[in-house]
């Protein structure tokens, strides 16, 4: 998995590309929240349309930066689902959990 | 490998994550020769992943001394996954249902799931010397020669 931030005003937006999956992808989307809030950035959005496979490992540790996040007063939200990540949060319901966008300003605009 | 419209392939894999991908490839391989679907094709890797990681992470405890074992067969329309562990056996009917309010945020327990929804038949059961055997079919659309 490859990842890049940027920050946009007090938003932090994480871009992943790349599998998701046990052992490689999932414990850096938990060290990228870290850094974030390390930095002080309260709201953060995942963008995934990089992200070509993800499994249960790397939707699970998304709802624990979900949690983490949100214990600390702020939010995770995510950006450019791909059909079949958004089938694979569908069956879990976790799309009920999660705000999702298409938009990066309606996203950004929506903290 | 193809024989009679059936093709297999087998792999006896150290309990690393890192072999997960090996095998992905060799399923993509057989996918590539059947003629599988996109769709299909990304289904059946997504099952083959959550098996073979349960297997290493639940079943072998990730004990490189341990392997897991992987048959894979694609033959008439229907593609096959049998993945074993060396681990001390576990009852599926345990783990709770990820969809349940109290269980929405829990950080795991997700893979059987998935595997018994992109799969159209998941069967476990004992393998001889006492680990999980995981059988996992889905039916395929008649193969085609390209991509969808």
């Amino acid at each position: 998995m490859k990842s890049s931030i940027r920050d946009v005003g007090d938003v932090r937006i994480i871009e992943l590309s790349g599998k998701i999956t046990i052992g490689a992808g999932d414990v850096k989307i938990r060290e990228l929240i870290g850094e974030a809030i390390e930095d002080g950035k309260q709201d953060v959005i995942l963008d995934l349309g990089g992200v070509t496979a993800i499994d249960s490992s790397g939707i699970g540790e998304m709802v624990a930066c979900y949690t983490t996040v949100t214990k600390r007063g702020g939010q995770l939200k995510l950006m450019h689902l791909s059909p079949k990540i958004t089938d694979i949060l569908q069956v879990t319901q976790l799309i009920t959990v999660f705000d999702v966008f298409d938009d990066e300003r309606e996203a950004i605009g929506s903290f | 490998m193809q024989a009679n419209n059936k093709l297999t392939a087998s792999l006896v894999m150290a309990s690393r994550f890192e072999n997960i991908e090996v095998a992905e490839r060799t399923l993509l391989d057989l996918c590539g020769r059947a003629g599988c679907k996109a769709d299909e094709e990304y289904w059946l890797l997504t099952a083959l992943r959550e098996a073979l990681a349960n297997a290493v992470r639940h079943g072998n405890r990730q004990n490189p001394d341990q392997v897991v074992r992987v048959f894979l067969t694609i033959e008439n329309s229907t593609a096959t996954i049998r993945v074993e562990d060396e681990g001390d056996g576990f009852e599926p009917a345990n783990v709770p249902d990820p969809t349940t309010p109290e269980n929405l945020l829990r950080p795991s327990g997700r893979g059987i799931f998935y595997m018994r929804q992109f799969m159209n038949r998941v069967e476990f059961g004992p393998t001889p010397t006492g680990g999980t055997a995981v059988v996992m079919a889905r039916d395929l659309d008649q193969p085609d020669s390209g991509r969808s």
